[in-house]
């Protein structure tokens, strides 16, 4: 065994981080490890060796070879982290995957776009105080049109083109009908209610029309109902303006034009200006340049429909309103065919 | 109703644009649909014929030189009518117009026609487009102004109005005018309607009766004698073309034009075609005949009111005239009617025939009959003016209610508040009305009596007034108030909460919903096994169209119908659901309608990509989902073999919730499969009843079970049972013991190592107590006694023992 000396521990120590310089994988850094610092490593011996010098020299290069030891070690260390590193780095690249490529699918369910309108409709009149009633689809021709002041034979009936069921009763009259508007309902629920009331009737209805971009046969009507003592108009334009702000924005304002449904009077319908084109655009094809969409049509329920209830039409007065929702949805969502609704194509409805 | 500024103006003052005029007719209920500009004539002048000679080498034509102000042009003109002096509409070469030949609109050619050269055109009205007449030109009256443009003189605009059923005075250009008039502050010149009478009593030229005033309220008849049939002139012609009727002569244009004017519909019968001249109002005989001017041959009936003379009907009242009383060219001598028909009675003769008249569109709507001898004196006063002759002295007028006061209405302050919710002074409600053409009379403080004109017939109720005055003053006037009556009690509908929970129940569960027409056929039933021949469908008397006549007693065609629709577009997991009504006939009553919920699963398990594919959706996908969607719905189900027709007889069972049936789920039959034109893919099919979910769902509130704070044991059985015992059977005998939590089947095996007829089923049972920590020995006690309970009622036994 050779004397260790000063030169020596630095030499060895120059040579092992010069090695160590060198290696970029693991199992070349344990061989070096063991070539300098394990129990029979060069560093070791040297080290070792020092028990036999004397104690000033001991002393001397007993603080060297520490100080070699200790470096050694920190590079090792140091070396050690890297390789780990570096080896994790090639692990990702090779665990690497095309995250561009599709999701494995998990099935979503959807509502139909009338139902989810229809919801969004009906909540905005609950949460001010109306409730959901529903009727009938087939009705008698006495609610649908008779107890709504349309008799027979009023030039008015022509407002509702009906689907008539093939059914006389012992008169020889056809008294059945596909309901032509939720309407009727207000009959329904006056003659079994006393005021005050307020209600939404949301359901299908249907007549006897060509279909077109903007008419179906098939349709949703949601028809609202308010009747106490002391509704007026002004009433039925904060609950309406209300409405609209809730469906279409708060800063929608609205407008009232003279409209005639024979069971109201006055009656009125409601446009809510574009939010499309802000009465902007001349060839918006939302509101064709007029600044405003009619929404729907509304008004003071007329005596003669509350005193075919039996209402005192001298202490109650209310209004109704009805809304197309396919209407609305369309205007909300810029669909531009109604005959889409209820063809029920997935490639339309998987938009909702 | 198209409505011509030109013509609205000879009754009112319109100072602003026809745009803004037609915004503010539609914000006070008279809706304008479009504005149609009349011209664009240029290169034309109003031209003066000058001479007409015959054309050197033509026969047919003639050569004209026509003065248009500023020059002299020569002009070929083919019509038969060209005269010398004539006042005419004149284009000269590159005027823009249509072209009769092409059919399309052209810039005018220089010509020369059979060697002559032709410096411009005399147009027709078809050249102009100022309606369908080619044959001749069109005569200007003789003031018309030499050499100004053809835009200047004859351009127009109309309104087209799109009037509501209630509106009848909108039908009218008078009623319009009173419109305008109260939405602008102007006032209406209603026309003269005198005239000079001859010295003949009409009662000796025509004996008129009524037989059933209850259909004909008021007859009121004129006579003009030596009239001379021809073509009316120009400025009649025009305004009738431009508010879109044909001229047809002189007399018949004139009743156009008096029931455009005033409303009033008008007929004229030729006086000696009727029979010892004589007029009676009165009911069809049955079984008389009537040839229509629409060249039909009408059979009549008591229902249909006649205007007959001495023998037979010669039209039906405020319908239609026949045609053995039509005015012809030789006609000299005319009975002019003018009368109020029965409403209801004039609307069913119109829809029996299927006649829709202009007359049977105003008459159905309750013409006043203070209107009749208005129009009688205007229409008679005119055919006079444009066809000659002599007015008899005197009219007829038959009325019954000659007496009767004008109708007034009162109305008040008090009620304006109470409907409308704004303050407003009488004295404004009343210069509204005022300007509306109703006078108004005060009565006590706060209230008024308006007297309702001849021309409206839709103010009936203090209402009707208040909606008047709040249409005209806008409705931006009125206050904006939220509701601040009281908030009625809210009861709401089980069945609708129901069916929204179901529906996110459903979509929560990867189902999408569809909405499908509730009519359907006979044979879509049929396909599906769905057909009772003996308690039909529910039928709707005028069908759309072949395929939607029955009111659906299912829901199943119309799934199964829009699975096929989406199969042909798309290749992709299918799940659908809707929740919707099934129509179920009773007698003399309403039908039952039964809210259902059904839904089909079918195709590919999941969406195709470059995923591995998992194969195609079957019975125990279908079933997982409802499962999970009833779960939602808080409903426990369990499960029964059964057998329905649209189903596979192996594959299908019945949802049972406690003792209630809630419906079925079940693999589509095959052969439903291929008479539908399916893909031959397994179809699964489930239909609930939602009143039957409505009472589970009452009992099943509440349900909350504290968790358990001591372990759970868990043992696993394998049970040889018969192959076709159903493995739910198994599963409620192990799930009833109060000890046993959860049981879930893990294994299914039929083979060789156990008995042919038999299969195994592998179970874990998890046992558990609220109380305590089991011991080994309570479970294996308790497992013993679940073994015997098996063993006795299904005959399972365990597996290797
Ligand atoms: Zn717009």
């Amino acid at each position: 065994m050779t004397q260790p000396s000063a030169q020596s521990i630095e030499q060895l120590t120059q040579q092992a981080t010069q090695e160590l310089d060198r290696i970029n994988d693991l199992e070349s850094l344990d061989q070096w490890r063991i070539s300098y610092l394990g129990r029979r490593g060069s560093l070791t011996n040297v080290l070792r060796g020092l028990s036999q010098l004397d104690l000033e020299q001991r002393r001397e290069l007993g603080a060297l070879g520490n100080q070699s030891k200790n470096l050694l070690d920190e590079r090792l260390a140091q070396k050690t982290q890297e390789i780990d590193q570096a080896q994790q780095v090639q692990a990702f690249a090779r665990d690497r995957i095309d995250v561009t490529m599709l999701g494995r699918p998990t099935p979503i369910g959807r509502l139909h776009p009338t139902t989810q309108i229809v919801k969004e409709i009906t909540d905005a009149f609950v949460s001010m105080g109306f409730s959901i009633v529903e009727g009938p689809e087939v009705e008698w021709d006495h609610y649908n049109f008779e107890m709504l002041n349309i008799p027979e034979g009023h030039p008015a009936r022509d407002m509702w083109n009906s689907m008539w069921i093939d059914y006389r009763n012992e008169a020889g009259q056809q008294p059945m009908l596909l309901r032509t508007h939720t309407s009727p309902m207000q009959a329904r629920v006056m003659e079994n209610t006393q005021p005050p009331i307020r209600v939404v009737v949301p359901g299908k209805c249907y007549r006897y029309e060509a279909t077109d971009a903007t008419h179906e046969w098939h349709f949703y009507q949601i028809e609202g109902l308010a009747v106490d003592e002391g509704i007026t108009f002004a009433d039925l334009k904060g609950t309406l303006y209300e409405f609209a702000r809730r469906l279409f924005g708060e800063e929608r304002k609205v407008r009232f034009r003279c409209d005639y449904f024979p069971f109201v009077e006055p009656g009125v319908d409601m446009s809510i200006d574009c939010f499309a084109c802000q009465g902007g655009d001349n060839r918006c094809r939302i509101c064709r340049g007029s600044g405003w969409i009619e929404i729907m049509g509304a008004g003071m329920v007329h005596p003669k429909v509350l005193a075919s209830v039996g209402y005192d039409t001298e202490k109650y007065t209310g209004f109704a309103f009805g809304i197309g929702p396919e209407r609305v949805a369309m205007l909300k969502y810029g669909i531009d065919d109604i005959r889409h609704f209820y063809t029920n194509d997935l490639r339309f409805l998987r938009q909702f | 109703m198209r409505v011509p500024l030109s013509w609205l103006k000879e009754y009112v003052d319109v100072e602003m644009s026809a745009q803004e005029l037609a915004h503010r007719l539609t914000m006070a209920g008279v809706e304008a649909g479009d504005v149609i500009e009349l011209g664009g004539w240029t290169g034309c002048y109003v031209g003066h014929v000058l001479s007409v000679e015959q054309h050197p080498n033509a026969d047919r034509l003639s050569l004209c030189r026509v003065d248009i102000g500023s020059e002299q042009m020569q002009v070929v003109c083919g019509a038969p009518n060209v005269a010398a002096g004539q006042k005419i509409c004149f284009a000269k070469v590159g005027a823009y117009l249509y072209n009769t030949h092409s059919e399309k609109h052209e810039n005018l050619k220089p010509a020369r026609i059979r060697g002559v050269v032709s410096e411009g055109m005399i147009c027709s009205e078809l050249e102009l487009g100022l309606g369908d007449g080619h044959e001749g030109i069109v005569v200007l009256p003789d003031d018309a102004p030499i050499g100004v443009t053809l835009d200047s003189y004859l351009g127009d605009t109309v309104i087209d109005l799109e009037v509501t059923a209630n509106r009848l005075d909108c039908f009218s250009i008078l009623g319009v005018a009173h419109e305008v008039a109260a939405i602008t502050g102007k006032t209406v010149r209603e026309p003269d309607i005198s005239y000079q009478e001859g010295n003949t009593p009409i009662a000796e030229l025509a004996t008129v009766s009524v037989a059933d005033p209850d259909l004909c309220p008021r007859y009121t008849a004129s006579v003009i004698q030596g009239i001379k049939i021809g073509d009316s002139p120009q400025w009649l012609q025009d305004r009738l073309t431009k508010a879109g009727l044909r001229p047809i002569n002189n007399v018949v244009d004139v009743t156009n034009y008096v029931m455009l004017e005033f409303n009033q519909p008008l007929h004229a019968f030729d006086l000696d075609k009727l029979r010892d001249h004589t007029i009676i109002v009165r009911r069809a005989r049955p079984g008389e005949v009537l040839d229509t001017l629409d060249g039909a041959g009408r059979i009549l009936n008591p229902d249909v009111l006649v205007i007959a003379d001495s023998h037979d009907p010669v039209g039906i009242g405020g319908v239609i005239g026949g045609a053995n009383s039509e005015i012809g060219p030789d006609t000299t001598n005319v009975l002019l009617e003018s009368a109020t028909f029965d409403n209801y009675n004039n609307r069913q003769t119109a829809e029996t025939f299927r006649l829709r008249t202009d007359a049977t569109q105003r008459f159905e709507k309750g013409l006043r009959p203070e209107l009749a001898p208005i129009g009688l004196r205007r229409a008679t006063q005119l055919i006079q003016q444009v066809s000659g002759g002599e007015i008899a002295q005197g009219i007829v007028d038959i009325y019954q209610g000659r007496d009767a006061p004008h109708p007034t209405v009162p109305l008040s302050l008090k009620r304006l508040k109470q409907v409308l919710g704004m303050e407003l002074d009488i004295e404004k409600a009343a210069q509204v009305l005022q300007s509306l053409g109703i006078q108004t009379k005060p009565t006590e403080p706060g209230s008024l009596n308006a007297t309702i004109p001849y021309w409206r017939n839709d103010i009936n109720i203090e209402e009707d007034l208040i909606e008047e005055v709040v249409r005209i003053i806008g409705y931006d006037e009125v206050p904006t108030t939220m509701l601040s009556t009281p908030i009625p009690n809210h009861h709401p509908s089980p069945m609708t909460e129901l069916k929204w929970r179901v529906r996110e129940a459903m979509a929560a569960a990867g189902l999408q919903e569809t909405i499908s027409y509730p009519l359907v056929s006979l044979e879509s039933l049929e396909k599906v096994n769905q057909l009772d021949q003996e308690n039909l469908p529910l039928h709707v008397a005028n069908p759309m169209s072949v395929g939607q006549e029955y009111l659906r007693p299912t829901l199943r065609a119309s799934l199964l119908q829009t699975l096929l629709y989406n199969q042909e577009h798309m290749d992709a997991p299918f799940r659908l659901f809707e929740v919707g009504r099934a129509f179920l006939p009773r007698k003399d009553e309403l039908p039952v309608e039964q809210e259902i919920a059904a839904g089909v699963v079918s195709g590919l398990r999941s969406e195709p990509s470059w995923l591995e594919q998992d194969g195609y959706l079957d019975f125990f996908d279908a079933k997982g989902i409802l499962s999970s969607a009833l779960e939602r719905l808080g409903v426990t189900t369990s499960y029964q073999p059964t057998e329905d027709p649209t189903c596979h007889p192996g594959r299908c069972a019945r949802i049972i919730a406690g003792d209630t049936e809630l419906g079925i789920i079940g693999e589509v039959h095959p052969e439903v499969l291929a008479r539908l034109d399916l893909k031959p893919l397994p179809v699964v099919l489930f239909e609930l009843q939602l009143e039957q979910i409505l009472k589970v769902t009452r009992h099943s509130r509440d349900s909350f079970r504290p968790l358990s704070r001591f372990p759970a044991a868990t043992r696993d059985l394998a049970l040889i049972v018969a192959a076709d015992l159903p493995a739910g059977k198994v599963q409620e005998i192990l799930g009833r013991h109060r000890l046993v939590e959860n049981v879930e089947l893990f294994d299914v095996y039929t083979g060789d190592n156990i008995p042919a007829g038999t299969r195994s089923l592998a179970w874990h049972v998890y046992f558990q107590s609220q109380e305590r920590t089991l011991t080994n020995e309570e479970v294996n006690r308790t497992l013993e006694g679940l073994l015997r309970a098996l063993e006795r009622e299904v005959g399972a036994t365990l597996r290797g023992s």
